[in-house]
């Protein structure tokens, strides 16, 4: 691993250069360019006002500033990793003819694809900022907690990205596989509500790495309070774990990359 | 000796027929390994060949080596082997100082990018920093003749344009060594021309190349040794010349003598006052000797001979008939030689040579071998065309004195 990163490290002009691709790709002919950036976590953010009005009408209670904070600052990053990893499980079939003809750390195309996602949640950060403060969230010391879960966050969407863009160069099915499940994940994870809403139960939904991360942000950002420190040392475990699976298949599939895309 | 910047021992690759894999249930032997131990064996399995069986060749610091062989033989699996893009079955390479191949890397450039944006892209992919990707630009621009066009987005350019473009940026990454694949395929001439300016210019700063192209004739001129490879083994290495004669010889049709076929060619070759040769000086002559094999009785018998360029325009034919000489008679295991002696006055090129043993009174071939060999035309002097004229110019002007040209 220590060699791959010797060797991304290296070739950092690159990576620079195919995140900007990617970023100018995407934007240069659209007419809305740079808003999409923000468009796809603001209709997830909608979505999660809608569900949140309907359990505030279902119990009687009135919709609070609170619910709505604690659905942005969760679609935000879940924005980010829905689409990381649909852009980043096809960043090597896409790059198909860079693959077979020039020799490159391979990595670096699922990683360019994360970052270049990355710079949109940046974008999208700063409108959720924006509207943090016109719902007077307010701000605390627990704010110090952003930068390392964020970075957990996007150390995880790496390591998937990795692994899947690997697996989906042998197995087109991967990308149906990713496709279904992040269409279906957000059941499964705590964006539209918080996992204290189930009770007994919560513990279990907390197993998915992601949860931790999501409910760190809003105890944080929201609710001014420290996160749930045993279950993000659990995430931080899980990442290990992704990470380590994702370099092993990686290299060893490396070899047969040029052969078999 | 210093150790050879390039070198491969014993090196085999093997790959499958169709698809790698069917489905996703072959990703369980694939993950616990079962399937890479058994694609990095020495055995041959189901729908699996051989790509390159043995090879083994070294290039030295500075040398310029050329790889030929027909398509499919292997040439392009030798050049991902060298450049890392795949892994060797079998046996080791060695690649000692950075290499880059001189391919279009169009491959990276994203249509909705400028030429300028392209460049840097492309120039990345090749390893270049952006730093050296600055400092180069002009000269990448200049080389590419696209000056005027370098801010539009390259999904408006023609398609010659864009493979421009893209082997500009290879052609200014200065590495060690540099693998050349086809380069005579891009472009048009003048952009053919700058290409080959700029291949002797790398080679004179001392950079290792190793040459692929179907043009036989740019191998004999850039590279002192060659390969030939046939069917993923070496045929043939060692000097350009021999190499190249090997490869005429094995390409040379040699169709096995059909139940009707009386008369076969036993033996050809052009040769020069020296012998054997490829190289020769325009003007020069040469010989061109065919010896027939009769396999059953036959009688009036002629002998044709066909000159051709590269494009297999045809430069000069004649036949022992035409010439006047009488026809042949032969019984069977008799053999006749013929010998045509000829004056080369051809401009600088490369030649192909054959030969139809034919029967004009009954419209008949008996056999036919082309291109039976295959010869470089060199001459001292810049002219262009089919023949040499020999030119002598003198030009009568009021400003400039009346002098012959060197």
């Amino acid at each position: 691993m220590t060699r791959v990163l010797h060797e991304l490290v290296a070739r950092r002009d690159l990576l620079y250069i195919l995140v900007w691709r990617e970023l100018i790709a995407k934007y240069k002919q659209s007419v809305m360019g740079i808003l999409w950036a923000i468009l796809m976590p603001a209709l997830i953010v909608t979505a999660g006002i809608v569900v949140k009005f309907a359990f505030a009408s279902a119990s009687g209670e009135k919709l609070a500033a609170t619910d709505i904070a604690t659905v942005a600052v969760k679609a935000v990053p879940w924005a980010f990793f829905v689409a990381s990893l649909r852009f980043a499980t096809n960043s090597l079939v896409a790059n198909r003819e860079l693959v077979t003809k020039v020799y490159l750390p391979r990595q670096i195309f699922p990683v360019a694809s994360v970052l270049s996602q990355f710079v949109d949640f940046g974008i999208a950060t700063v409108v959720l900022a924006v509207m943090l403060t016109v719902l007077r969230v307010g701000a605390s010391v627990q704010l110090v907690w952003v930068l390392p879960l964020v970075c957990l966050l996007l150390l995880l969407c790496i390591g998937l990205a990795i692994l899947l863009s690997a697996a989906s160069l042998f197995f087109r099915d991967v990308k149906y596989i990713v496709e279904a499940v992040i269409t279906f994940a957000i059941f499964f994870t705590p964006v539209f509500y918080d996992v204290t809403l189930f009770g007994r139960w919560a513990d279990l939904l907390m197993l998915n790495p992601l949860a931790p991360i999501l409910e760190g942000l809003s105890a944080a950002v929201v609710y001014h309070r420290a996160p749930p420190l045993g279950w993000i040392a659990y995430s931080t475990g899980a990442l290990a774990v992704v990470w380590l699976l994702a370099n092993a298949f990686f290299q060893k599939m490396e070899p047969y990359f040029a052969e078999s895309i | 000796m210093a150790e050879a910047p390039l070198e491969m021992e014993q090196v085999f690759k093997k790959f499958k027929k169709g698809e790698i894999h069917d489905s996703l249930r072959d990703l369980i032997p694939a993950l616990t390994g079962g399937l890479l131990r058994r694609a990095r064996s020495g055995r041959l399995e189901g729908r699996e060949f051989w790509a390159l069986q043995d090879v083994s060749f070294q290039v030295g610091r500075g040398e310029a080596f050329g790889i030929i062989g027909a398509n499919g033989a292997g040439k392009s699996t030798i050049l991902k082997l060298l450049s890392n893009i795949m892994k060797p079955t079998k046996g080791t390479l060695h690649v000692r100082g950075t290499l880059s191949a001189l391919i279009e890397v169009s491959a990276g450039f994203h249509p909705d990018l400028t030429g300028r944006e392209n460049i840097y892209l492309g120039g990345a992919v090749l390893g270049m920093s952006r730093q050296r990707i600055r400092a180069k630009f002009d000269e990448i621009v200049a080389f590419s003749g696209l000056a005027e066009f370098i801010d539009t987005p390259v999904k408006r350019y023609s398609s010659g344009m864009f493979t421009r473009l893209g082997f500009s940026v290879a052609a200014h990454v200065d590495p060690d060594i540099l693998i050349v694949d086809e380069v005579l395929s891009v472009g048009d001439f003048v952009f053919q021309r700058k290409c080959v300016e700029r291949m002797n210019a790398v080679l004179a700063s001392g950079t290792t190349v190793v040459f692929v192209s179907h043009n036989l004739r740019a191998v004999a001129d850039l590279c002192p040794r060659s390969l030939f490879l046939e069917r993923g083994r070496v045929a043939a290495i060692g000097p350009t010349d021999d190499v190249i004669k090997a490869y005429m010889a094995r390409t040379a049709a040699v169709a096995e003598p059909g139940p009707d076929q009386e008369v076969t060619i036993s033996h050809f070759a052009v040769r020069s006052e020296h012998g054997d040769g490829i190289q020769f000086e325009s003007g020069q002559k040469a010989w061109v000797d065919v010896e027939i094999t009769a396999l059953a009785p036959c009688h009036n018998v002629a002998v044709a001979l066909d000159v051709r360029d590269e494009t297999h325009y045809q430069m000069f034919h004649t036949s022992t008939e035409r010439m006047g000489l009488p026809t042949l008679s032969l019984q069977p295991g008799e053999t006749a030689q013929c010998t045509f002696e000829l004056d080369l006055h051809l401009a600088p090129g490369m030649f192909h040579f054959g030969t139809t043993i034919y029967r004009y009174d009954l419209g008949k071939t008996f056999d036919r071998r082309f291109p039976a060999a295959t010869i470089f035309v060199t001459y001292d002097k810049d002219v262009r065309g089919a023949a040499n004229l020999y030119p002598r110019v003198t030009i009568t002007s009021p400003e400039c004195v009346a002098e012959p040209a060197k």
